[in-house]
């Protein structure tokens, strides 16, 4: 178990800056994810630390050793990819005693070790088959069991979830974050799914342009967002003037009341029900657009209801723009 | 169930493929069994077993094609392995300068191999020059120039189902096994070679089953030396006639071809089990 540092890592593709002198610190056992749209550099960033791509600039530590030049092999990181790349053409058990084969692992302390694995990523009793013969879930915890089996210092996965249907991907959310809690691992997801992001972690990275735009909890980054980009990435956000500037205010903040009520006029533009909440796109008189989020319970309100928005301005977190 | 319609459409075709192909098909494969004074007779396969320069002939076909297939496969692998990692537009020109040959007449690339091979040629007066050798090396008009040129044409069919194979391997897998900790060589043994393993046995098999029919590579670089099947039936049909025992043998290789095509089959169900 190691924490891991990147220290000013860029990574360049002629003009196109994919990492652009990233500082990071991951402390030891902790669930991190790197959260960002298609293009933003997060799997470059993922690659760089599993060393399949070499910076441009800036150094990677893992735990106090210096690795930036030291190629994948040497590095005992547990790698997982979107699309699985299991070796088609061997078993379950093998693909998953593959490290372990090229560690020396005697063979009594392989069986014993992939069998543990498999275990934990429930899958036992599967040894036998191909990954063809699997489906996308089965194969993904196949892989998983392939990256933790020889007890790597750091895990890393790469939209390890993002193949999957929902309810699947919801289901194996849970597990991954138990199995990361048991292991005590030092984790890096990359996703561009920010539910999956403020779910499973410990703190998010959200980046764009390869540029780090915050680090922070979940809940500090959906409530207080740095920056414009990350309140719009994360999430739905109201931008409403405050104190002479802008600042982002979030749906459950807004209070949508019949309009005898204090507050905005304005009409329903759109009404989503939602199961235990419902979300109103509201149209204010003068133009304005503004979304909200009620408890489901009583009459809700219809299209082109008239009604009255108002909220606290404690509960606008002023943005810079 | 095809339907009429389809069955009309395609029935001028069935005719043509029965008239011009199966037929006489089927006709060489009686033939064998046919006697000079008419009737069945088995002695055409008699003499196979008993004039043992058929049986000769054949062994060295097999002999010949078997290492034009190995030959090509020591080249077609690591050329198909350098085309993989060149930048796509590489990949390309690769391409093309593989196919090239194939727009050259047989004919005409076999006589170039006289002009590159020979006594006075270029590879000869290079090494001769350069001091390597005193006598020019004999590179024609034996199983060597066969074989060479034999490799030089067959060469195509092996490299482009197999780059096209090794194309479609996915580089995660690749990375996957490296940050598992498998070094390079590892790495190429154990995951990116026996993912090519079925076309590679495709390609040597269809290079093998070509070479076993050539003809005017070995009658051109062979001289009258080296005898392979076809240049054995040229003669028993153009020059002695005796067309049932060209029958008898032809039917032969067909035996042979199929034999180890079924074999093949075998080995690539257990593969892919």
């Amino acid at each position: 178990m190691s924490g891991i540092r990147l220290q000013g890592v860029s990574k360049h593709y002629g003009a196109l800056r994919a990492a652009d002198a990233v500082d990071l610190d991951v402390v030891e056992g902790e669930f991190l994810t790197i959260l960002g749209p298609s293009g933003s550099g997060k799997s470059t960033l993922l690659l760089l630390i599993a060393g399949l791509l070499a910076p441009t600039d800036g150094r990677i530590h893992i735990g106090a050793r210096d690795v930036t030049d030291a190629p994948a092999q040497a590095r005992n990181i547990g790698l997982v990819f979107q699309s699985y790349a299991l070796f088609p053409h061997m078993t379950v058990f093998d693909n998953v005693a593959f490290p372990l084969g090229v560690r020396g692992v005697n063979r009594g302390d392989a069986r014993h070790k992939v069998t543990e694995a498999l275990r934990l990523v429930r899958l036992a009793g599967m040894e036998q088959r191909r990954p063809a013969q699997l489906s996308g879930g089965q194969q993904q915890r196949v892989a998983l069991a392939r990256a933790i089996v020889f007890s790597p210092d750091i895990l890393l996965l790469d939209e390890p979830l993002g193949a999957l249907d929902r309810k699947l991907r919801e289901q194996l959310q849970v597990e991954l974050k138990q199995l990361q809690r048991t292991l005590g691992i030092t984790t890096i997801l990359v996703t561009h799914d920010q539910e999956e992001a403020l779910s499973l972690s410990d703190r998010i990275v959200v980046l764009a342009d390869g540029r780090i735009q915050q680090i922070a909890s979940p809940q500090e980054a959906y409530l207080r967002p740095a920056n414009r980009f990350v309140a719009d990435f994360l999430g739905i956000a109201n931008f409403v003037p405050h104190d002479g500037g802008e600042g982002v205010l979030r749906p459950e903040r807004v209070q949508v009341r019949a309009p005898d009520a204090d507050g905005r006029p304005g009409r329903i533009a759109e009404a989503v029900y939602l199961g235990q909440s419902i979300r109103y796109h509201v149209e204010l008189d003068g133009g304005n657009a503004i979304v909200g989020v009620a408890r489901f319970e009583g009459t809700p309100f219809h299209i082109n209801d008239r009604v009255s928005v108002s909220w606290a301005s404690q509960d606008v977190w002023p943005v810079p723009s | 169930m095809p339907s009429r319609t389809a069955v009309g459409f395609i029935a001028p075709l069935l005719l043509l493929m029965i008239v011009v192909f199966d037929a006489p098909i089927l006709y060489m494969l009686a033939l064998g069994f046919w006697s000079k004074q008419g009737g069945f007779t088995t002695e055409h396969y008699g003499n196979l077993l008993e004039a043992t320069v058929y049986l000769k002939v054949l062994a060295s076909t097999l002999r010949i094609s078997l290492i034009a297939t190995i030959a090509n496969v020591l080249i077609g692998y690591p050329l198909a392995y350098w085309m993989r990692s060149l930048s796509p537009r590489a990949q390309l020109v690769a391409i093309a300068l593989v196919i090239t040959p194939f727009w050259v007449s047989i004919l005409v690339r076999t006589y170039a191999w006289i002009v590159v091979l020979g006594n006075g040629g270029i590879v000869n007066s290079a090494l001769i020059n350069l001091g390597l050798i005193d006598e020019p090396v004999r590179f024609l008009y034996n199983e060597l120039g066969v074989t060479i040129g034999m490799a030089n044409v067959l060469l195509p069919f092996l490299v482009l189902p197999l780059f096209a194979a090794m194309l479609r391997i996915d580089n995660r897998v690749l990375q996957a096994a490296a940050s598992l900790g498998a070094p390079a060589r590892t790495i190429f043994w154990k995951v990116f070679f026996p993912l090519t393993i079925p076309a590679l046995s495709a390609g040597a098999l269809l290079v093998f089953i070509l070479s076993l029919g050539f003809y005017v590579t070995p009658a051109i670089l062979g001289g009258n030396r080296v005898s392979m099947v076809s240049n054995l039936l040229d003669k028993l049909i153009n020059e002695i006639p005796r067309w049932e025992q060209a029958s008898a043998i032809s039917t032969l290789l067909l035996i042979v071809a199929l034999a180890i095509f079924a074999a093949y089959r075998h080995f690539d169900r257990r593969v892919q089990s």
